[in-house]
C-alpha cells in the first residue's frame, strides 16, 4: 500500500507534497506531541496529528515518514507547504478526527505496531 | 493524420502527476537537440514510392524528410505511401506525393515546445532544423522518451557519485585523525525554519554514507537538541564532528542557561510556556529521547553564560552501521 492508495481510501485531500504519493507505507503512528513521534514514530509510517505548523514536516524528513494527515480539517499555514513541497513528504488533510483517521487506516490494514523505538 | 479527436480531458491520476513533476522540469531544461536522433534517413524527390516503401521497411521508420541537394523540400509518411499503393501508384515520384508544407521544430527549441507540437498537429516525427533552416535531425516521441529517461538516469547517477566521494573522505585523506566539522546556527524561536539544522546534519550523513538506523539516531538527538535551542534559548549553534569511528554533536547556547539540571533531565519535566507546548513541543521529553539515542551525552549550563549539550554516538564495526 503505498501513500496514494491511503488518499483515495480514506477520501482524503492532498494539500501538498504530491512528489511523494508513490511513498510506501509501512505503519500509522498519532500524536500530536512532536517529541513522542521523535521517540515512537518509525520510518514509513502515516503520521495523524492536529500540529500543522512547519516543524511537522521537519519531523516527518527527519524520520522518513510516509505522509501526515492533518485531522479536523486543521489548514498548515504556508511556511509548511513550502517546506512540505521542497522535501516532498505529502501533508493530506482530513474533515473527521482523529480518531475516526486512525479507525479508517487500521481498516486498511495500516498496523499501528512500532517496529523500533529510537533503541 | 490531423482529424483525429482530442481525447476529453481527463482527470491525471495522483500518482501519473507525482512521477510527472521531476519530468515536467526536465522538458523545460532539455533541448531539442538533446534527444533528437542525429543521424537522419531521408529520400529524394525524384526517387519513387516503391523506394521509399523500402526505406520505410528496411529502416522500420513510417516517415523521412525529403532533401533535394542539401536543402530540405518535404516530408512524407507512410499514410501517403499506403495512399499510393492502394491507388496503383507505386512508380509514381515522391516529389509529387510529399508534403511540401511541413512543420519543422528548431533544435534549440525546448522539450516543451516540442511536446506542444506533437499534441497539436498529431505527426509521428518532426524533422529538426537549425536557425538557417538547415536540417539537423528528427524528433519523434520516442526520442523525447529516451532522452528524459536518459537524463533522470545521469540525475540519480551523479547523486550516487556525490554519496560515493562523500563516503571515501576518510579513505582519501590521509592524516593521523581526520576530523569534519559542520556547523549551523540556530535562531531563537524561529519556528519557521526549526529543524533545517537537524535536516541538513541528516543529508551530510547519508551522503557519508551512515546506516539509517545510525542516522535515525543521531537525526531524532539533533532535532531535540535543535529544538531546545530554538525554545528555550537566545540562540546557538549545533556542530557535528565527524571521525571515521564516532559522530559527535554539540549543541551551545548564549543563554540563559538552565538553572536546575538533574530536574531538567528528568522524563516529563518541562518549562515551556503553553503557547508552546500547543504547538506540540514542550512534553518533557526531549532530552530523555536524547539520551536514549545517544552512547554518551553530557549537558553543562552556567546561569547567563549558556548551555552546552555534548552528544557522541560511536561508529560500532559489526553492527552494520
Amino acid at each position: 500500500m503505498n501513500v496514494a492508495d491511503v488518499v483515495s481510501s480514506l477520501g482524503l485531500e492532498v494539500l501538498c507534497g504530491a512528489d511523494g504519493l508513490d511513498r510506501e507505507v509501512t505503519g500509522g503512528y498519532a500524536s500530536d506531541l512532536l517529541s513522542c513521534v521523535m521517540a515512537g514514530a518509525a520510518a514509513g509510517q502515516v503520521w495523524v496529528t492536529l500540529q500543522a505548523h512547519p516543524n511537522v514536516v521537519a519531523v516527518a524528513d527527519l524520520l522518513g515518514l510516509a505522509c501526515v494527515i492533518i485531522a479536523e480539517n486543521v489548514r498548515p499555514d504556508e511556511a509548511t507547504v513550502a517546506r512540505a513541497n521542497e522535501r516532498g513528504i505529502p501533508i493530506l488533510s482530513s474533515a473527521e478526527t482523529t480518531f475516526t483517521v486512525v479507525a479508517g487506516l487500521v481498516g486498511q490494514g495500516v498496523s499501528g505496531a512500532s517496529p523500533k523505538h529510537a533503541r | 493524420m490531423g482529424e483525429t479527436q482530442e481525447a476529453p480531458v481527463r482527470k491525471q491520476p495522483l500518482i501519473e502527476r507525482a512521477e510527472l513533476t521531476k519530468v515536467q522540469e526536465l522538458v523545460y531544461e532539455l533541448r531539442v537537440e538533446q534527444v533528437m536522433t542525429r543521424d537522419v534517413i531521408t529520400c529524394t524527390p525524384d526517387q519513387t514510392m516503391s523506394d521509399l516503401k523500402e526505406v520505410l521497411r528496411l529502416n522500420r521508420i513510417s516517415g523521412v524528410p525529403i532533401v533535394d541537394q542539401g536543402q530540405m523540400v518535404g516530408m512524407i509518411s507512410v499514410e501517403s505511401l499506403i495512399k499510393a499503393l492502394e491507388q496503383g501508384e507505386a512508380d509514381h515520384l515522391i516529389g509529387e506525393k510529399m508534403t511540401r508544407r511541413y512543420q519543422s521544430v528548431r533544435a534549440d527549441d525546448t522539450l516543451a515546445g516540442a511536446v506542444a507540437l506533437f499534441a497539436r498537429f498529431k505527426y509521428g516525427r518532426f524533422p529538426v532544423v537549425d536557425a538557417d533552416g538547415n536540417l539537423v535531425g528528427i524528433l519523434t516521441q520516442g526520442d523525447i522518451v529516451r532522452g528524459l529517461l536518459r537524463q533522470l538516469e545521469t540525475l540519480w547517477h551523479s547523486e550516487e557519485i556525490r554519496r560515493y566521494r562523500a563516503s571515501h573522505i576518510f579513505e582519501d585523506i590521509e592524516s593521523e585523525q581526520t576530523t569534519l566539522i559542520l556547523r549551523y546556527h540556530v535562531k531563537a524561536q524561529d519556528f519557521v525554519h526549526g529543524g533545517e539544522a537537524s535536516s541538513k546534519v541528516k543529508r551530510a550523513l547519508e551522503r557519508l554514507g551512515a546506516h539509517p538506523q545510525f542516522l535515525r539516531r543521531v537525526s531524532v538527538a539533533t532535532y531535540e537538541a535543535e529544538t531546545n535551542i530554538m525554545i528555550h534559548s537566545h540562540g546557538g549553534e549545533i556542530i557535528v564532528e565527524a571521525q571515521p569511528n564516532a559522530i559527535k554533536v554539540v549543541a551551545v547556547d548564549t543563554g540563559p542557561g538552565i538553572e536546575d539540571v538533574e530536574q531538567a533531565l528528568l522524563a516529563g519535566y518541562s518549562t515551556a510556556p503553553d503557547w508552546i507546548r500547543e504547538l506540540g513541543f514542550g512534553a518533557g521529553m526531549g532530552l530523555a529521547n536524547i539520551r536514549s539515542c545517544t552512547d554518551r551525552m553530557q549537558l553543562t549550563s552556567v546561569m547567563g553564560e549558556g548551555t552546552r549539550l555534548e552528544m557522541v554516538f560511536d561508529l560500532t564495526v559489526g553492527s552494520g552501521e
